[in-house]
């Protein structure tokens, strides 16, 4: 493991102004991901600051219906929470197809917004990697990618973006909120995660000392007949080959709100804006249904191994909008 | 006799590890340790030309930084040869930092000895290898143009062309043929515990701590490597985390952890990493097989024509004996078996669970599927039609064989004739519901020397019976605790099995399934002696109330020996012991098993029947039900064998649906992690029935012991891919069928 030394702290400030400064310096919440990264020296040393015991770790509904999740919150916290399962089921379900029990116990919805990609080539010290090592060349690009992404990619990137809960957020519209030394901003989820480009390493538009300290998911009407459907090798601990975070609502055979965000597939939390373009105001019909999948998954760049993911995600986009809209016309 | 054979006892090892107290191979803990962390090339092939250890030498902690420039040099490579047959038994006839040569990624190049492990690693990191890459070849793919005819495959022991009949001009007349070839990925064991060596030196002595399948086979095998006598190297095994073949065969690293304990003069722990799991202790090949089936229209099996083609390293002739189980299922008349080989850029090969069963019934069975829809028949019926009554290649009997019952007694349970044997019909919601069968067998072999137990009974009549034998999970001193107790006829609470240790008497390598019946076989003999030692001591002593008996008509049981006829008249040992002022009494058990030339078919048969569910439409498989019956012979421990069954079943799903190892295109394994190399987690399993057909066999060995370890996943693979094809009406060929495969 790479040498590394570690510090508690136990206030949001003090938390801060001790990561802030010092450039290698970095938080550390559940460490399902760091303590990962220096094992196999992805990451270069680092002054550790433990933050586990800064308060902010509630689940909290707000006055306008909106539920505020701490940054140091637990998957698994989340995930139950009576809130998140009655009102945003499709945040609950991608918490609990996330991972495995052990880790969502221990991994903070802060972490999880924050985790890196699982590109094998990334993760080899020694391999070529333009996200860790930026002007280095892709490795995965005439590598093993059958993992790889197919929308989102440029020339320099293709991994993956590895959550399912950040697929949710971004399908709820969630606002990340983020404090530093010189206050407090909140940036929207699908702005928080950015494409490769040119500047692969570049995943968040965050500063260094940047703190997330809470999540919040607006109140949504549509996001109580929502879903995450999740298609992977094995049926836990396992990344998803494609999935849908889908909330509908339909009225009168016709699609009233839609909102469809898609896992596995894409270099970031995909938000379909162009599916749900097609969806709204059209009638909820598996041929509507195929057409929007179809308009989402134009623009995608597929690799060798990898090329089954066009079609798997255009049949999971269709199988969680028939999902509920059966379930809509039943409730 | 059986009072405690064949119960569902608890492991005797149970409570020491999963409270943690027992101490497996990377845990022993000794004063002034140091630690052991490998450095491998990351090119298949080439030559290193400069390996700078500048850093790493001066990097905190370091004792030493040992690579083919200064790891002193011992003695030679053993021939590759089974731990079976229970002397040397080296996993290649290569061993690394000889020279600059690099003949596979992964190889290993140096080795860092540091205090502690983070130091190791870190300093590992700052070996800086500068590597001339030469050209490579790692796949069927690549190589298939320079394939050749092995002359001899599995370290010698099996001919690369095997040939019965006139398998061309049966093929020609043939009614209906069947012909396909068939892919299977490269699988990895990774059994939880990684493989780990702790060496200690005292003078010229050597203590190894060691996680293998056979503390014989590490002695023999680093006796050799090493020049140093076996009569002072002692190899201890207490507790292994599992193997599935990668602990069968000694690798380089307990030599190697003996030699950085000699450079640095302090105890040494050299445990792999997982990645290094993927490259340092071989693996189950990728292989292509071709099948061809004749028959006529009735599907009596007229010819049979298999060939493998798969990559081996440059320096063993090695393939898992894909065809043998698959030669030997069926009558047939007309045979062909051919291995072909490409030399490549890996390391050898070698036993991983089912080592050719697994795959070679794959193709066999999925073929017998495709012929059973040909013909309209029954997949069922088609077996029963072609039931080998004698073992097809050599003619001679069977010890015994309960495949009959076991495809009745499956068929019952998987309520096959209820289904609509029509392909692609049977809905549920989403899914579609197939149901597919497979035969299924392993051979029963012998070990190549005699095994040895020592039984030893102390004046208050408690026991211990010794016997070298590893546990490497499966449950085996538990089992022999109960054929020691039944043997000796003592209760269990007071019979102690010792194990794991080459300084107690000999025994092979548990592997091959062989493990139970041979290790049964010596603590059988070993425990039955000191009864008999002790009966005749009893009837020779005037002062017993057995004295003058005849010896045969004196039974055991709770420690008391006593007339058959008059129970009321006898003794127990204590009081035998006691009177005659002796502390303890002790007979070792030897037994020499029957050699390869025994005029039987020998093999553990079984019947498996699945049921899956599939999505198509998300290219999903869901295996809602696994059913397996066997005829293991004599059961030493239900419990026990119905988990390793059931742990074979498992594995032969993941077989199916999930494992294969990658082959980059830079000549490394690209998944070589539990995070990507994907094993079933339990959300994977479905409902396991498993059932054993009671068979008795006189001639395996003394207690009529088939074996369970691996019997569990032959056949399970086909099952699957013939219950997709029930759902679907789609065959598949590959393995693993995963989620492209099915969309």
């Amino acid at each position: 493991m790479r040498p590394v030394s570690y510090s508690r702290v136990s206030d949001v400030a003090t938390a801060i102004a001790t990561v802030a400064a010092d450039p290698t310096s970095a938080y550390l919440a559940g460490g399902t991901t760091k303590i990962d990264m220096l094992r196999i020296y992805a990451e270069p040393s680092q002054r550790l600051v433990d933050i586990n015991s800064l308060p902010i770790d509630h689940i909290e509904v707000q006055p306008d219906g909106a539920v505020r999740i701490g940054g140091l919150a637990r998957m698994n916290d989340v995930a139950l929470a009576p809130v998140v399962v009655d009102r945003f089921p499709v945040l609950s379900e991608a918490l609990l197809l996330g991972a495995s029990a052990q880790l969502r116990n221990m991994a903070s919805m802060g972490g999880n917004m924050m985790q890196r990609v699982r590109c094998s080539y990334f993760r080899d010290a020694e391999a070529r990697c333009n996200k860790r090592e930026p002007g280095t060349g892709c490795g995965a690009i005439g590598g093993v990618n059958r993992g790889h992404a197919v929308l989102g990619t440029s020339p320099h990137c293709i991994a993956t973006h590895p959550s399912d809960a950040a697929v949710a957020l971004v399908a709820l519209d969630a606002m990340i909120h983020v404090q530093n030394a010189a206050g407090h901003h909140a940036i929207a989820a699908d702005d928080f995660f950015l494409l490769p480009g040119d500047t692969p390493e570049r995943e968040h538009p965050l500063n260094h000392g940047d703190l997330i300290t809470a999540i919040e998911v607006p109140p949504l009407a549509a996001a109580r007949n929502s879903l995450y459907l999740k298609v992977r090798d094995r049926e836990s601990y396992e990344f998803a080959l494609a999935s849908a975070a889908c909330a509908l609502t339909v009225e009168d055979g016709t699609v009233a709100e839609v909102r469809l965000a898609l896992g596995g597939v894409a270099t970031k939390p995909w938000r379909a804006r162009a599916a749900e373009h097609l969806l709204r105001g059209a009638p909820a019909t598996r041929e509507t249904f195929a057409r929007a999948a179809a308009a989402e998954l134009a623009g995608a760049v597929p690799q060798p191994m990898n090329a089954f993911k066009v079609e798997l995600a255009q049949r999971t986009i269709i199988r969680a909008l028939e999902t509920l809209t059966a379930r809509g016309a039943v409730s | 006799m059986t009072a405690a054979i064949g119960r569902p006892l608890d492991r005797v090892d149970g409570r020491a590890k999963v409270t943690g107290a027992g101490r497996y191979s990377a845990e022993i803990a000794l004063p002034g340790l140091a630690h052991a962390v490998l450095v491998t090339s990351r090119v298949p092939s080439g030559r290193v030309e400069l390996i700078d250890t500048y850093d790493a030498e001066r990097a905190e902690g370091v004792l030493a930084v040992l690579h083919h420039l200064n790891l002193p040099k011992g003695g030679s490579v053993p021939p590759l040869l089974p731990s079976l047959f229970g002397g040397p038994a080296s996993g290649q006839t290569f061993f690394p930092m000889q020279d600059e040569v690099i003949h596979y990624a992964g190889q290993h190049l140096a080795m860092v000895v540091a205090e502690t492990l983070d130091q190791a690693e870190h300093a590992a990191r700052l070996v800086r290898v500068t590597c001339r890459e030469t050209a490579s070849v790692t796949t069927v793919e690549q190589g298939r143009d320079r394939a050749y005819e092995a002359e001899k495959i599995f370290a010698g022991f099996i001919p690369g062309r095997v040939a019965r009949g006139d398998v061309a001009a049966a093929l020609d007349r043939a009614q209906v043929t069947v012909e396909n070839t068939y892919h299977c990925a490269a699988n990895h064991h990774n059994p939880i515990e990684c493989s780990a060596t702790t060496a200690v030196w005292e003078g010229d002595r050597l203590t190894l701590y060691d996680a293998t399948q056979g503390p014989n086979a590490t002695l023999h095998t680093v006796a050799e490597l090493l020049n140093v006598m076996p009569s002072h190297i002692r190899v201890v095994t207490d507790h292994v985390g599992g193997s599935f073949g990668c602990k069968a065969m000694i690798w380089d690293h307990p030599a190697l952890a003996a030699l950085a304990a000699r450079a640095v003069h302090r105890p040494v722990r050299l445990a792999l990493s997982r990645e290094q799991m993927f490259s340092s202790v071989g693996h189950r090949e990728e292989q292509e097989q071709h099948l061809t089936l004749g028959a006529d229209r009735d599907g009596r099996l007229t010819a049979i024509r298999h060939h493998k083609l798969s990559p081996t390293s440059h320096f063993d002739d090695w393939a898992e004996p894909s065809l043998g189980v698959a030669s030997q299922m069926y009558a047939c008349p007309n045979y062909e078996g051919v291995y072909r080989l490409i030399k490549a850029n890996t390391m050898t090969p070698t036993f991983t669970r089912c080592p050719g069963e697994a795959s070679g019934m794959f193709v066999m069975e999925t073929a017998m599927d495709e012929l059973a829809a040909k013909l309209d028949l029954d997949p069922l019926e088609l077996r029963l039609r072609n039931y080998a009554e004698n073992e097809p290649m050599s003619g001679h009997p069977w010890s015994s064989k309960g495949l009959r019952d076991c495809y009745r007694r499956g068929a019952e349970l998987a309520r096959w004739s209820e289904r609509d044997p029509r392909p692609g019909v049977t809905r549920d919601g989403n899914w579609l519901l197939g149901w597919g069968m497979a035969s299924s067998g392993y051979p029963v072999t012998p070990p190549g020397n005699p095994q040895r137990a020592r039984a030893r009974i102390f004046a208050d009549g408690s026991a211990v019976v010794q016997s070298s034998f590893s546990d490497i999970g499966t449950g085996s001193a538990t089992a022999m605790t109960q054929v020691a107790a039944d043997g000796l006829g003592v209760p269990l609470e007071r019979m102690r099995v010792q194990y794991g240790d080459s300084d107690l008497p000999n025994t092979a390598a548990a592997v091959g399934s062989a493990g139970a019946g041979m290790v049964s076989a010596a603590v059988h003999i070993a425990a039955t002696a000191l009864r008999d030692q002790l009966i005749a001591q009893a009837v020779a002593d005037e002062h017993s109330p057995l004295h003058g008996a005849d010896p045969a008509q004196v039974v055991v049981s709770d420690g008391r020996m006593a007339l058959r006829d008059r129970p009321d008249t006898g003794e127990t040992y204590a009081e035998l012991l006691q009177r005659a002022m002796m502390a303890d009494a002790e007979a070792l058990g030897t037994w020499i098993p029957p050699g390869l030339d025994t005029p039987y078919g020998t093999m553990t048969f079984g019947a498996q029947f699945a049921q899956v569910a599939v999505d198509p439409e998300l290219g999903l498989c869901r295996v809602r039900q696994l059913i397996g019956v066997f005829d293991p012979g004599r059961v030493l421990n239900r419990k026990t064998a119905h988990s390793q069954l059931m742990g074979g079943m498992l594995w032969g799903m993941s077989h199916a649906l999930l494992e294969g190892t990658i082959m980059g295109p830079d000549g490394r394994w690209a998944n070589a992690s539990l995070g990507e190399y994907l094993v079933p987690v339990n959300a994977d399993a479905p409902d396991v029935v498993i059932e054993t057909i009671e068979t008795v066999d006189t001639v395996v060995n003394p207690l009529g012991v088939k074996g369970v370890g691996e019997v569990g996943m032959v056949g399970t693979a086909a099952a699957i891919a013939n219950a997709i094809w029930h759902a679907t009406g789609r065959r598949h060929h590959r393995l693993p069928i995963t989620v492209e495969d099915l969309l």
